[in-house]
């Protein structure tokens, strides 16, 4: 099998080979003199004198530092100790209970909340990053009145009036809403006003499925589900609630000696999504394509008909298309597995939603892979939206109010929205920001951080959890219940109004201490549900046979990023903008995701610009080839584009949002016109930065018909020749052993756990103290992400076809870039070697092993000589070419380094890297020491599970462990003991560095031939 | 008999010289002795006693009393002490004045104590003022290792025994003290005896010159010299070729610049160093007064240095827990209540400052270590204006990691650790160094 990164490396491109084994690309600097040779040097003595003359005057004096203490100490505030409160991610995409890491009063991290049934100490790279929203200075940090600074009581003054005054319909528009009390506090904004109607939408709409499904979610359970299909849903990555499903999905996904057993899942999808990656069969089809899918399920599993020829590729020559042999083992697998199995759809079409629902019941799964706990956090309703922007546009609107909605920017009907806003009287913003709607409102309150608020949530129906203040509001900000309850008359605090909603369920102020104190609470408060009239599956089935069949235009799927969300609320985020996207590893921006057959007829290349027209709206973006994109078929990312979202979020990629379909619904796809531009724009991508290719095994995958028969026969274990015939690498060593006593720091990466969120990185970057250092520097492949997910393709020909296809034409079809590979993530850190290479080479001895098996770096040590960057087998050191944290070029990506608003989010406990400098992953030494202590301090041995890394507690499956493999009852030795010689297996295990990362094998449901014969031999 | 005496003259010059040297270096040498001898043996002497005493003197369970000396430090120390009375009685014989199962309510909760109106409670109440002990969320079993440990410090030094940690303090000063004391009497010994010499060494010079001079006299009083005797009484030391010989002009050179190589190395190495640093406050804040006269525990206001990396300066409430009552018109506490009337929180000047690269955590020398204040911050019960007393450089952290044997005793997560080492190297320390604490990323990361 053949792994391989992207394209370019695919192909063996000569640019890409000149540069793919270079561990540092040559970067072309500029000087402005004509003489390039000489005018450095000169600089260079310049520099250098002053650099001199500086240092000794700076050396002169110390400057005077002050230490202030509190004026009164609060009993539970010590400086320097960590304190964690129970709080609530939700910003109308996905819910995340949260724990929040605050230091001297400051929240700096966000960890999930182990107490929840639903997350379960999970968190999403979103909720990740979500700590640095909080320290944004593009946040409105005042009230204003068209957009100049106002006084809060002549806003609230003139908004009571023009209210009270206001003929005509009331709007109140948000995103989806699952706090009972903030619904409650509108019902009484509705009541003091009533012609006010609160109309809710989702940027990722979920109508279709609601309208299925009586107004609510169903409550998915893949844990207990042994076939899965997804048409289209994306639910690992971005739809509905990830972090719970995730969760759930990997139950039944890991697998060990005693439980060999794995779900099946299926994916029929446009876009390489990340579900798609983990899926076991994946069938690329073209969006036009689900409705008849989803129909010829229906009718295999409900009414019993064959499935036909619903595919028909032009490509397939007169043969049936493949995929629809894969479509009958999908429908085939589902009707067996009955009520274990599971259909699930992204869909927002009602008619393939009815039909999912149909399909659901006949497989008689309520109670098992659907539960009866429903899910509220989307209730979004298109129709209802759609008539309010009509109205508005009309003049039958006399009032709306934005509540953290921005449907200028993230709706589809975005331009109307505009000009609606235009004709309506009075228009207020409760924003955070004056974004894109908020600038064009009259009055804006904006409302407080979530961190800075109180609030309730019920996420599922039973379920609920809580959210308080970590911090007093940075700015002259009030939260927006408080702002609504204040213009219906009623002038109580939201914290005492909650207090009060909640009475009914903690009764007691114990009760309410410890619902607060955990964080989450069973019980229910949310009003029912509006239920919408479902279709029925007869009247939706006729419908959708009687669709257009798909045409030869080109199809444009729309979809949501793992990082940005569809409303774009975090595109000010530099977190989640460098985040790269799980599959195409591109950063900062969004592209046009093109199938590689596409670009080889339209002779387009990877960074052209195209253009993209539908609707009558066009926007231009550079292409990326993205192997299993469905053919005749491109992909482009929702949520970018924003022109007002603050200084890092502002002109990276282009909206996509009106390229949307509107006539039923909204629906996240279009016909749409290509057109070639004769510019290009380079994408940033990590994909094959720090390239591994054509190395001995990194990552090793097999199947599970083979781990069932013998699980000792997944893995490929290395010899080396020596005297005595075949050895294992690590019998032979130049080095001695080192003995540890004390601790010995592992980690564990079971690749069939991995879903390749990359929740782990954002999780690392904020615990880190890492820079961001923005699109050119990811270019130049300067990205200081210590913790990388490698994402690997394979092609899914394979030597087995010889007999079938002849020889020649297999390799050649080897090397033909695939069209559907099969794809992999693992996650890629410092592996913290016991023979490490770069430790030998540091002339300065600035990294250097310690007693407990860590590979430890000393930054002040360090002169920057990058020779252990250069000898790291894996391409896990980065090196810090700018002063990130002071350099202007990156105060606009790297900004919470420069601001003292910013600076308050950075960890104390570890030091910001000064330029010139390597740094890597530590094993966050940080964690160690503070846990060996509280362990010294308590006459104990630390406990396993104590002390855990940023990147093992951030991952929602739990596919990281980490633990002391000297403790021989931890998680990890006992992982390590049952795994040894099964499916445990170093990466590079030859060159014998001995790491003490441990990867654990990826085993796929997939066809077992895929990968039996190379085994069998080596075995 | 001319020829020898004047030759002897630069012998002489020479042998002074180096007699002078001779003595800095001596002395540099005893003070340089006393300054070692300070830090380390005499800190770990004081320590061991002070644990060692613990179990004895109270004759308790040692491990309860263990667990109740952190557990009174982290909550009790700030209002009480055992033998003396602070903000709160002192709880000497509490034990035997009210039973346990009065006492736990207490520590759990006072208030609902004295709203129970129990008479001993309420008495207590009033006889403090009124003044509310502070409800603790302890279990019973720690309030009775508390317990425990108080009985077992009951009868320590008085007056200047508030805790055993105090008490050790004392104890590790005055062998401090000692043993500098006795290099001092040493040192001031050989003084005397250099003094003594050099005095004898110029009555010595002087009478030979006086002598040769009374020789020339007579000799000049002679008629009877020839010509050569003449020219050789007359002789006189030509200086100016001396000055001239290149031997004397390489000297002088060579010497002028390894005195400037040397000054100059002194002083870069001195750059960033600011042993001694002691800034004006701005309110003239005693320790002499508090911790030394006082013996008012270092943790009752530095509350966190056994819990946390930082000892946080006092906030102001700290200080009114006695000063709003005590010395209320002094004008230095009137800037306490100035700054809280005015909600502006004091700005004291930070001696001790550490660059952001090294991370020092001061429970791990204090809680774990059983480190004394004094090791690291010097005689601070007799400064009156804090000063920074040690160099704080890596190179003294690091000597200190290599020599300070590893506090052990009794905690558990040393104790596999402690039988390897015996095993394999018995007879050495078990140091800090030996289990990896000079290894970079325990304080670099």
């Amino acid at each position: 099998m053949k792994y391989w990164k992207g394209i370019e490396e695919l192909e063996s491109a000569p640019e890409f080979m000149q540069s793919a084994f270079a561990e540092f690309m040559p970067v072309k600097e500029s000087h402005e003199s004509n003489d390039a040779t000489s005018a450095p040097r000169r600089d260079f003595l310049k520099l250098m004198g002053f650099g001199v003359g500086a240092a000794v005057l700076a050396s002169c004096e110390t400057p005077v530092r002050k230490a202030i203490p509190y004026l009164n100490k609060p009993e539970e505030v010590d400086p320097s100790i960590s304190n964690f409160y129970a709080s609530t991610y939700f910003t109308g995409s996905d819910y995340n209970a949260v724990l929040v890491k605050a230091r001297d009063g400051r929240p700096i991290k966000l960890e999930g909340n182990p107490e929840s049934p639903i997350t379960r100490g999970g968190l999403s790279a979103r909720a990740q990053a979500a700590v640095l929203s909080l320290y944004d200075g593009g946040r409105l940090q005042n009230f204003a009145i068209k957009g100049q600074k106002a006084d809060v009581k002549q806003v609230d003054q003139e908004i009571r009036s023009k209210l009270a005054a206001t003929t005509g319909r009331i709007a109140i528009v948000s995103p989806t809403i699952i706090s009972p009390s903030t619904k409650k506090a509108i019902a009484e904004f509705a009541a003091r006003y009533p012609s006010t109607t609160h109309v809710m939408y989702d940027a990722q709409s979920a109508t279709g499925l609601l309208q299925a499904n009586s107004g609510v979610v169903p409550g998915y359970d893949f844990s207990k589900a042994n076939v899965i299909v997804s048409l289209g849903a994306d639910f690992l990555g971005t739809w509905i609630s990830p972090v719970e499903y995730a969760r759930q999905y990997v139950v039944n996904r890991k697998v060990s000696t005693d439980k060999r057993t794995m779900s099946r899942h299926f994916q029929f999808e446009t876009a390489m999504s990340l579900t798609g990656t983990n899926a076991d069969v994946r069938v690329p089809i073209k969006p036009s394509e689900l409705a008849a899918t989803t129909l010829a399920i229906y009718n295999f599993v409900v009414n019993g008909t064959a499935i036909g020829e619903v595919f028909s590729a032009k490509e397939a020559g007169g043969k049936s298309d493949p995929r629809n042999a894969k479509l009958q083992t999908a429908a085939q697998e589902l009707k067996n597995s009955g009520s274990t199995g599971l259909v699930v759809s992204g869909s927002n079409d009602p008619a393939v939603q009815a039909l999912v629902t149909a399909i659901n019941q006949a497989l008689g799964n309520a109670g098992t892979t659907i539960s009866a706990a429903q899910s509220n956090v989307r209730q979004g309703d298109d129709a209802r939206m759609a008539a309010l922007v009509n109205d508005m546009n009309n003049g039958s609107v006399g009032a709306v109010i934005f509540y953290n909605a921005n449907p200028v920017f993230n709706h589809p009907l975005g331009s109307k929205v505009k000009s609606g806003i235009a004709k309506v009287p009075l228009t207020i913003s409760l924003n955070d920001r004056l974004d894109e709607t908020g600038s064009l409102c009259q009055y804006a309150a904006p409302d407080n951080h979530w961190l800075e608020s109180w609030n309730d949530f019920e996420p599922k129906a039973g379920y609920l959890s809580l959210s308080q203040p970590v911090i007093t509001p940075l700015f002259t900000t009030r939260q927006a219940q408080e702002s609504l309850l204040k213009w219906a008359g009623n002038n109580t605090t939201y914290y005492k109004y909650l207090r009060a909603n909640w009475r009914g369920i903690t009764p007691t102020d114990a009760a309410w201490d410890k619902v607060v104190h955990d964080g989450v609470a069973t019980g229910t408060a949310l009003p029912t549900a509006t239920a919408m009239t479902p279709m029925s599956a007869a009247a939706a089935a006729s419908q959708l046979s009687g669709a257009a069949k798909p045409s030869d235009t080109i199809e444009l799927a729309l979809y949501e990023k793992v990082g940005l969300s569809a409303d774009g609320c975090g595109a000010n985020n530099p977190f989640l903008q460098e985040l790269p996207d799980p599959i195409s590893k591109a950063t900062w921006g969004n592209y046009i995701a093109v199938p590689h057959a596409m670009a080889v007829a339209k002779k387009w290349e990877q960074n052209d610009v195209v253009k993209v027209t539908a609707n009558g709206y066009s926007i231009e973006l550079p292409v990326l080839i993205q192997p299993g994109q469905a053919n005749g078929t491109v992909g482009i990312a929702l949520g970018y584009g924003r022109t007002l979202a603050g200084k890092a979020g502002d002109k990276v990629g282009e909206n996509a949002a009106p390229l949307a379909m509107t006539t039923n619904g909204i629906q996240y796809m279009n016909t749409v016109t290509l057109e070639k531009t004769s510019s290009t724009s380079p994408i940033a991508q990590t994909q094959t930065h720090q390239t591994l290719m054509d190395r001995r095994p990194v990552v090793q995958e097999n199947s599970l018909a083979n781990y069932k028969k013998d699980p000792k026969k997944v893995t490929e274990y290395e010899k080396i020749s020596t005297p005595d015939g075949l050895e294992a690498p690590e019998k032979v060593s130049l080095w001695q052993d080192y003995q540890y006593n004390n601790h010995h720091w592992g980690m564990a990466v079971d690749l069939n756990s991995c879903i390749g969120c990359g929740s782990c990185v954002v999780g690392c970057q904020t615990e880190n103290n890492i820079a961001v250092v923005g699109k050119q520097q990811v270019i130049n492949r300067r990205e200081m992400h210590w913790m990388r997910i490698d994402r690997y393709y394979s092609s899914d020909t394979h030597k087995d076809s010889f007999e079938t296809k002849g020889k020649l034409s297999t390799y050649a079809a080897m090397e033909d870039p695939s069209e559907n590979p099969q794809v992999i993530h693992q996650p890629m850190m410092c592996q913290h070697c016991n023979h490490a290479p770069c430790e030998t080479v540091c002339p300065v001895l600035a990294t250097t092993h310690s007693t407990e098996g860590l590979n430890q770096m000393t930054y002040n040590r360090c002169i920057g000589t990058r020779y252990c960057a250069n000898n790291c087998p894996y391409k896990v050191r980065r090196f810090n070419w700018f002063s990130y944290y002071s350099n202007d070029k990156f105060e606009i990506v790297n900004g919470h380094m420069f601001t003292d608003l910013g600076r308050m989010v950075l960890n104390p406990d570890v030091t910001v890297r000064a330029r010139g400098v390597m740094e890597k992953c530590s094993f966050c030494v940080q964690r160690i020491q503070l846990g060996k202590l509280e362990a010294k301090k308590q006459k104990r041995r630390p406990m396993d599970g104590e002390i855990v890394t940023a990147c093992a507690q951030s991952c929602p499956t739990e596919a990281i462990v980490f633990g002391d493999m000297k403790d021989p009852n931890s998680r990890i030795s006992k992982l390590l003991r049952r795994e040894d010689g099964e499916r445990a297996f170093h990466s590079l295990a030859s060159i014998n560095v001995q790491p003490n990362v441990t990867y654990l094998t990826k085993i796929r449901n997939s066809e077992s031939e895929f990968f039996a014969p190379e085994v069998e031999e080596k075995a | 008999m001319n020829s020898i005496r004047l030759r002897s003259l630069p012998h002489l010059l020479l042998a002074l010289v180096l007699t002078f040297a001779g003595i800095q270096q001596t002395a540099a040498q005893a003070t340089a002795d006393a300054k070692k001898e300070g830090v380390a043996p005499g800190a770990t002497a004081a320590a061991t006693p002070a644990t060692a005493a613990a179990p004895a003197a109270g004759g308790g369970d040692a491990a309860a009393i263990a667990a109740g000396d952190a557990l009174f430090k982290g909550n009790c120390a700030q209002c009480h002490a055992v033998n003396e009375q602070v903000v709160g009685p002192a709880l000497a014989g509490i034990s035997k004045r009210r039973p346990i199962s009065w006492l736990i309510p207490w520590v759990k909760n006072s208030s609902k104590v004295v709203a129970s109106g129990d008479d001993y409670a309420v008495a207590l109440f009033n006889k403090f003022n009124k003044q509310q002990m502070p409800s603790f969320a302890l279990s019973d079993k720690e309030i009775t290792s508390i317990i425990a440990y108080v009985t077992s410090q009951e009868g320590g030094p008085v007056g200047g025994g508030v805790t055993a940690k105090n008490a050790a303090g004392t104890d590790g000063k005055d062998a401090n003290a000692g043993t500098s004391g006795a290099e001092e009497g040493a040192g001031k010994y050989v003084d005397i005896l250099l003094i003594v010499l050099v005095v004898v060494l110029i009555v010595l010079v002087v009478t030979l010159v006086i002598i040769g001079n009374l020789m020339k006299d007579v000799l000049r009083g002679r008629k009877d010299l020839d010509g050569r005797d003449v020219e050789i009484l007359e002789q006189r030391f030509d200086w100016s070729k001396f000055y001239r010989s290149p031997v004397m002009r390489g000297i002088v050179g060579t010497v002028f610049a390894l005195v400037l190589l040397y000054e100059g190395v002194q002083s870069v190495m001195a750059v960033g160093l600011t042993q001694g640093y002691q800034p004006t406050q701005p309110i003239a804040f005693s320790h002499k007064l508090h911790a030394g006269e006082h013996q008012i525990n270092c943790a009752y206001c530095h509350t966190s240095v056994y819990k946390s990396k930082s000892a946080n300066i006092p906030s102001a409430n700290i200080c009114m827990n006695c000063h709003s009552q005590i010395k209320t018109e002094s004008p230095e506490i009137k800037k306490i209540y100035r700054a809280i009337e005015r909600k502006q929180p004091i700005q004291w000047v930070r001696i001790h400052n550490l660059p952001d690269l090294a991370y020092f955590n001061h429970s791990q020398h204090t809680q774990v270590a059983g480190l004394q204040c004094q090791t690291c911050h010097g005689p601070i019960q007799n400064m009156e204006v804090v000063y920074q007393y040690s160099a704080l450089t890596m190179g003294w952290c690091i000597n200190c990691h290599r020599e300070m044997p590893l506090n052990t005793k009794d905690n558990k997560y040393y104790d596999n650790l402690v039988k390897l080492h015996d095993t394999k190297n018995a007879g050495a320390p078990f140091t800090v160094s030996s289990n990896g604490g000079t290894e970079c990323s325990k304080c670099h990361y």
